[in-house]
């Protein structure tokens, strides 16, 4: 009769013992394999009587379960322990540095967005024309007689004369997206225009190519008191503070009457802060659409008013982000564009802010 | 315009400070750009007395001078020869800085030839006050020693610099700026009547107008007997205050009158004229003008001529032939009306510029055309003596502007703001209109110098802004209520994410200048004639840009230049095909240098692919299928003749060309390095289809497994694999749900001239489990297909 309790901890030991998977294999083979101890002695309950069995039939099934999750407890123990060391030796620098450069939004675009959004809520929609003009639409149909001196304030880029002696314009402003606008929709209008304007100067605070943005209201109610409203609304939304504003008159051809705005500022150092100080700093000119220009359009102005507006996009923008040089806005230098560019991920919008 | 405040308070009687009436000013959009007060210039000089002069013990032209000062007495050396005893002088202290010199005296005092010095008596040079440097100010001995030297000169008075708008000729004289700030309140419009000088003999010159467009009128008077010197202190002292030159008292009085009135004149020696005065068109004669240049005038030009020469441009510039000189005795005044369209092309064919031109150029106030010759007279008999003419009129007054049928009502209509008929009828006549109140309308006449207002809108501005935009309220403009359709349009939005792609791809967005030189021009397949300015602000940006690339290029070389490689930018913005309004198309044009990274993970450098890549994920971010996308070769001159390509839905769509620049192209601009490259027309993307519900419909999901198969085709070299990818893709579209190509190989085992293309096919059920024969059918269809694209299995 062999003792089951020998048999138990002569295996337990060797179990415990086992070095690695190989070894613990050989172990269960020589305890529970084919011709294993444990197994060899349960072949002879065949031989033995009733009641031998009774005992040791159990006690046998007993020892060879526990040896079964003995060894299936060191198999994990002993897997865990490879997995561990193999991964002890994966070693990485994980210093090592990675690259996740994305590239940067133009300000002026950002810009040009955040304008879009503010309008948008006062139900402006984003208009757009050609920046080679003629005449008519530049100057003609808004209220610049030919020959007249207003012509002179724009410096005005010329194409070289057609066949017919014409030169093309590149537009001075965005304004003649108001002609076309007027001669193919229907009031009410509400759009605003960003684009690309030109004129014939250059130095620190002029680039021959600038942008602009127009603004047009045209529907039978709409007057000045709200062309101020709108502009006082934008101006605050867009400098994302408070902003004293002063309207004063001024003169355009096509707005009558004619009104400049000018916010409130001071300079701290080089820095510009709009909405606090002293000065006064012009930044738009507005006014109610001539009634030569509704009549141009094909507009009665004793049944349509209403407003327009423009203002130097670039200029908003160093006033906001404080870029010093208006030239370095168009010179594409990687280093300028990293610095005052914008993330790919900021969408201006009212929910979450313009920046 | 420049103008003091003491010759406004000639005009307007006012207590108002400067800043009073500079905030006036801006408030009734007179739009002030400069306030200057000479007087803080000279708020270190004062009056001196000279008490002694003895020559300096140590150098002849040197004087040793005791001079009385509100610092005491001090010793003063002096150069100047005419430094004498007794005299009253400039005196500046130690440590004051001299304007004229550029350069501030020692604090303490210094010796000059060991004699001790403490201070300066100045010159009129010296002090920016004249040209005069041969001695030292000799000033009138009633200034008291110590009084400032601003105050004893009259020069603390403020010059106040303004904008005057194109609409506003009338604010060219100080007059009018006058009227307009009494009627915002600012004090009493004080101007006297003019008296008519009544003449005493007949008019000895005959004057003409031949011209009645160019010069509708032309009124003359001769004074005899006028004694023409330097004008009085008075004069000269408002003239120079606004940076005018004196030169005699005749002369002085027309530019007096420029400038108080906006009313040009000229004044002719009539010693020197023959026969009739007349204003006629030019008949191609030379005339040396006062400027002392020589014009030819054409006959688009008004000139004033007599029977024997051209005297003058109509007004422009008279000529220096007829002027007047310290000899004339008698003379003739011109006071006529010329038009300003004339007026401006004349004087911008011929390149000159004068105060009268300005002035005719945006219309003088007809109305003051016999009143200003009757103020001149006047002033000259002041000033000159002599006797006056009767006056002599040629051609008509142009009539007075029409009256304006005027709803008082528009005012509220166009503003939101409400006045009393009160207010508004007081406002108008302050200005000048004549008000008679009707119902509903008022007819409301027009002053001659105010041929701006034509109508309605016309008088609610004049009201608005003397009543006050500040003093308009507020409103903000109502939204309109209910649902509203997105504002931005489909194009804008596909801009907007494509710049989005392309900044998460690495590149940087840039804004560049819509011209280029007609030379980078014609290398991007552009440069057209009717596209070159004729006006270029300089010869590198004189024609409008075929591609975005160039400047693109060309910023990428200047980084370059100052140590900065690996430039990556891009642009959208408008590109040219001609000056039409749809010769205009939006494009998103983006660069990479081919430079070499180095990092530790091995180089990498940007190529073709990379531009393809970038092409792809702005088309996809655009909402383009670019699966879909037909590769095709360019058709630009600037592109690498076979590392390039283009992405086109068909012939009529094309969406983008990318790939490597042409080496030759790139050197041309300056560029030694490759760099790849893309051009992406949005507008070739079909519009984005409204559906008609936001529902993206339910998920159909299959739950068994897909089969992977892969396939290894020999093509011949030159074949796009795009060509056999999309064969194998059609060759069964329920199952087949991807094909991707995970091979390219040429070299040993296969024909020269030919390519191995391995793909790996996805084959997808959708009801039931795939058998060996469905695969094997499905097999069968792909090779059929590859075949037909010129494929063949490899073996």
């Amino acid at each position: 009769m062999v003792d089951i309790e020998t048999l138990k901890s002569k295996y337990a030991g060797e179990i415990k013992a086992a070095a690695d998977l190989v070894a613990l294999d050989v172990v269960r083979v020589a305890a529970l394999g084919k011709k294993g101890e444990v197994s060899l002695q349960m072949r002879t309950l065949a031989q033995m009587s009733p009641d031998e069995k009774k005992v040791m039939g159990p006690a046998l099934n007993g020892l060879k379960n526990e040896l079964t999750a003995l060894i299936e407890m060191r198999k994990l123990t002993l897997e865990e322990e490879a997995l561990n060391a193999a991964l002890a030796s994966e070693t990485l620098d994980m210093s090592l540095p990675v690259s996740t450069k994305t590239g940067t939004l133009h300000p002026v675009m950002q810009v040009m967005e955040e304008m879009a959004v503010i309008f948008a809520d006062q139900g402006f929609s984003v208009a757009e024309g050609p920046d080679i003009e003629d005449d008519f639409h530049n100057f003609t149909a808004l209220n610049f007689p030919p020959g007249h001196p207003a012509r002179d304030m724009h410096d005005t880029f010329f194409l070289k004369p057609d066949a017919n002696g014409e030169k093309m314009v590149l537009r001075t402003h965005t304004s003649p997206v108001q002609i076309r606008t007027m001669m193919n929709q229907k009031p009410p209008i509400r759009i605003i225009v960003p684009g690309r304007t030109y004129r014939c100067d250059s130095d620190h605070t002029h680039t021959p190519m600038f942008h602009q943005v127009e603004g047009l209201v045209i529907d039978k109610t709409t007057h000045m008191g709200h062309l101020k409203g709108c502009l006082m609304d934008f101006v605050s939304a867009f400098f994302e503070t408070d902003v004293e504003t002063r309207f004063r008159p001024h003169h355009f051809p096509f707005t009558e009457p004619s009104a400049e705005m000018d916010v409130r500022y001071e300079r701290v150092g080089n820095e510009i802060r709009i909405g606090q100080g002293d000065n006064w700093m012009e930044i738009l000119g507005c006014g109610m659409v001539h009634p030569n220009v509704l009549i141009n359009c094909g507009l009665d102005p004793d049944e349509y008013q209403g407003f327009a507006f423009g203002m130097g996009v670039d200029r908003l923008a160093m006033l906001k982000y404080g870029m010093p040089d208006l030239r370095d806005m168009f010179a594409g230098d990687g280093r300028w564009l990293e610095h005052y560019g914008f993330s790919p991920l900021l969408q201006a919008n009212s929910a979450t802010g313009l920046s | 315009m420049k103008f003091t405040l003491s010759w406004l308070k000639e005009h307007l009687k006012t207590d108002a400070t400067i800043d009073e009436v500079v905030e006036a000013m801006t408030l009734a959009g007179l739009e002030v750009e400069e306030v200057e007060n000479p007087a803080e210039k000279l708020s270190a000089f004062s009056i001196a007395k000279v008490i002694s002069a003895e020559k300096h013990p140590d150098a002849d032209r040197l004087k040793v001078c005791q001079v009385e000062t509100h610092d005491g007495t001090l010793q003063i050396v002096c150069g100047a020869p005419n430094a004498r005893a007794g005299m009253t002088v400039a005196f500046a202290p130690l440590g004051a800085f001299i304007p004229g010199l550029d350069f501030s005296l020692d604090k303490k005092p210094r010796k000059i030839r060991g004699v001790e010095s403490s201070g300066m008596m100045c010159s009129s040079k010296e002090l920016e006050m004249g040209d005069d440097h041969d001695g030292i100010m000799d000033l009138d001995d009633k200034f008291e020693m110590g009084m400032p030297l601003a105050d004893a000169l009259g020069l603390n008075d403020p010059v106040i610099d303004f904008e005057v708008t194109p609409n506003r000729p009338d604010w060219l004289g100080v007059d009018n700026i006058a009227r307009d700030l009494a009627a915002t309140g600012l004090g009493k419009w004080i101007t006297p009547k003019i008296k008519p000088v009544k003449g005493s003999f007949p008019c000895t010159v005959t004057i003409k107008t031949d011209a009645p467009d160019a010069c509708p009128v032309f009124v003359g008077r001769v004074i005899r007997g006028v004694k023409n010197g330097p004008s009085p202190e008075w004069l000269q002292a408002r003239l120079k205050a606004i940076g005018l030159r004196p030169i005699s008292t005749l002369v002085d009085i027309t530019n007096l009158q420029t400038y108080d009135r906006a009313r040009p004149l000229h004044v002719y020696d009539i010693s020197k004229l023959s026969g009739t005065l007349r204003a006629r068109m030019g008949k191609g004669e030379t005339f040396q003008a006062l400027d002392d240049k020589e014009y030819t005038c054409d006959d688009t030009m008004c000139v004033i001529a007599d029977d024997a020469r051209v005297l003058g441009l109509g007004g422009i510039m008279g000529g220096t032939y007829s002027g007047v000189t310290e000899d004339t005795t008698d003379v003739l005044i011109e006071c006529a009306y010329f038009d300003p369209l004339t007026t401006r092309k004349t004087a911008k064919k011929l390149g000159i510029n004068s105060d009268a031109k300005y002035r005719f150029e945006r219309g003088v106030d007809t109305g003051f055309v016999v009143g200003g010759i009757e103020m001149a007279t006047q002033l000259v008999l002041d000033l000159c003596g002599g006797e006056a003419s009767k006056v002599t009129l040629a051609g008509a007054v142009p009539e007075n502007p029409a009256p304006i049928e005027f709803d008082p009502a528009l005012n509220k209509r166009l503003t939101g703001f409400d006045l009393s008929d009160k207010k508004m009828n007081s406002i108008l006549e302050n200005l000048g209109f004549g008000v008679k109140i009707g119902t509903p309308t008022w007819t409301v006449t027009v002053p001659s110098h105010r041929r701006d207002c034509t109508m309605g809108a016309d008088l609610v501005e004049e009201i608005a802004r003397i009543n006050g935009l500040h003093n308009m309220v507020a409103e903000s403009l109502p939204v309109p209520s209910g649902r509203r359709e997105p504002l931005a349009t489909d194009l804008q939005n596909k801009i907007r994410k494509a710049r989005r792609a392309l900044a998460h791809q690495g590149l940087s967005e840039t804004v560049t200048w819509s011209f280029v030189s007609r030379e980078h021009a014609k290398m991007f397949d552009g440069g057209y004639e009717t596209l070159v300015l004729d006006n270029p602000i300089s010869s590198e940006l004189d024609c409008m840009r075929p591609s975005a690339l160039i400047h693109l290029l060309l910023a990428g070389q200047r980084s370059a230049d100052k140590g900065y490689s690996g430039a990556a930018l891009f642009e959208a913005g408008p590109t040219y095909q001609n000056p039409k309004p749809d010769g205009q198309t939006p494009t998103i044009a983006g660069i990479r240098r081919m430079e070499t990274h180095r990092d530790w993970q091995g180089e990498t450098a940007p190529d073709a692919f990379t531009a393809k890549t970038d092409v792809i994920a702005t088309l996809a971010a655009m909402g383009a299928k670019v699966d879909n996308l037909q590769t095709t070769t360019t058709s630009g001159g600037y592109w690498h003749p076979s590392r390039s390509g283009r992405l086109q839905m068909g012939p009529k769509n094309i969406l983008a060309d990318f790939g490597e620049l042409h080496p030759g192209v790139l050197k041309k601009l300056g560029i030694e390095i490759r760099v790849c490259a893309f051009e992406i027309w949005p507008d070739g993307l079909p519009p984005s289809k409204k559906k008609a519900t936001k529902s993206k419909g339910a998920l159909n999901i299959s739950g068994l497994m897909p089969v992977h198969r892969d396939f290894a085709f020999i093509v011949a070299e030159n074949q796009p694999a795009d060509k056999l990818l999309r064969a194998v893709k059609g060759a069964d579209k329920t199952l087949i749900s991807d094909v991707t190509l995970f091979d390219v190989y040429t070299g040993k085992g296969i024909e020269d001239g030919h390519k191995s293309l391995a793909l790996d096919v996805t084959l997808s059920p959708k009801t039931d489990t795939l058998t060996d024969k469905d695969i094997e059918a499905v097999s069968t269809k792909i090779i059929a297909q590859a075949k037909k694209a010129g494929a063949f299995l490899r073996r």
